[in-house]
């Protein structure tokens, strides 16, 4: 019975990942990018990982799609004669010999594909996931947290706190350093001519 | 969006879901999933959707820049504030079991303990998130397209 959801959802992955690397208009791959994250979380759902789906839907699927299109509604889409780069000139490179990145990219995947001989196989009981910590945290959880039902929100918070608060200090880093990169350039190019609409961001 | 007045009602009607959805996912994600990253996106994308649809000043008023960047560092103060009053209360950094109070925590009416420290926690996590991701679009929206 899952069968039918399942494979019709990996291959509308497999299909869309093709779609986004072949496709030439880049306002139809972002949208593409976004339908692969939408399916992802569908995939993590079957997978009965809800938490992380959730992440995959609105931050795959909403968030980084629009920061995506923003970015491209920013970006000229006109051919520039001065010098810079613009997709047009990548497009009219004259492509080299496809040989060596062939070469490069089988030589990865082959390591790739080598490196998950040593893994577990898909729910195997006795791998170390499995089998650390004794008891696991699912047995220890209820009676470490009074009773609290989401085990992901108790490792989280609780057991794995400080990653969490490090993770917490990325996010802020990140916010940071887009801040200071995007600000810089507003102030560069001086209030004379400027029509945006953040006036209190110089 | 002026001339779309199908967008602009439904984006009104929406936007109060989706805020709920937010606090829904923020506050009980400890009994369901959820929690502070995935609630934080979810608030943030409400900011979003509004500032598309009604404009960079209309959001500008209901989340001042000013306020957002504030917010930003509000919530990894949280985070790690709450770690350093465990360390007040005599506990290891982030050892919620300090945490204890006694008052009307029969049924989880009020957290604590456990429940309080990840209460707290998550809520730092979600303020955080929605700062940073709400200022990312600011930062994105509010600069004009590359001409020439």
């Amino acid at each position: 019975m899952m069968d039918f959801i399942v494979i019709p959802i990996l291959a509308l992955l497999a299909a869309t990942a093709v779609t986004v690397a072949r496709i030439r208009n880049l306002w139809a791959a972002v949208m593409f990018t976004g339908i692969y994250s939408f399916l992802s979380a569908s995939w993590m759902l079957i997978l009965d990982a809800p938490d992380v789906a959730f992440t995959e839907a609105a931050v795959g699927a909403g968030i980084t799609t629009i920061l995506m299109l923003a970015t491209l509604s920013l970006t000229p889409r006109r051919h520039r004669k001065s010098g810079r780069l613009s997709s047009e000139d990548f497009e009219e490179r004259p492509s080299k010999s496809p040989l060596v990145p062939l070469l490069i990219v089988t030589i990865t995947g082959c390591a790739l594909v080598y490196g998950t001989f040593d893994m577990p196989h898909f729910g195997d009981p006795n791998a170390p996931i499995q089998v650390y910590p004794q008891p696991s945290f699912v047995e220890k959880s209820q009676p470490d947290m009074h009773g609290l039902p989401n085990v992901v929100t108790a490792v989280l918070a609780s057991y794995r706190g400080y990653d969490t608060l490090g993770e917490t200090a990325v996010i802020f880093t990140a916010g940071i350093a887009v801040l200071l990169i995007l600000r810089k350039n507003t102030d560069d190019q001086g209030t004379s001519e400027s029509q945006s609409v953040t006036g209190e961001n110089a | 969006m002026n001339s779309f007045p199908i967008i602009r009602v439904i984006t009104k009607l929406l936007i109060p879901y989706i805020l709920l959805f937010g606090l829904y996912v923020q506050f009980h994600g400890d009994f369901g999933p959820g929690g502070g990253f995935q609630a934080g996106v979810i608030f943030a994308a409400a900011l979003i959707l509004y500032g598309l649809v009604y404009g960079l000043p209309a959001v500008h008023k209901v989340a001042p820049p000013k306020v957002i960047e504030k917010l930003t560092a509000l919530g990894l103060l949280v985070y790690a504030g709450t770690g350093l009053a465990c360390m007040l209360l005599g506990g290891n950094f982030l050892d919620y079991d300090v945490l204890k109070h006694g008052i009307l925590t029969e049924n989880h009416f009020l957290p604590e303990g456990q429940h309080l420290g990840i209460f707290l926690v998550e809520l730092g996590v979600g303020i955080t998130v929605t700062a940073v991701m709400t200022m990312i679009f600011y930062a994105f929206a509010g600069r004009e397209r590359v001409t020439s």
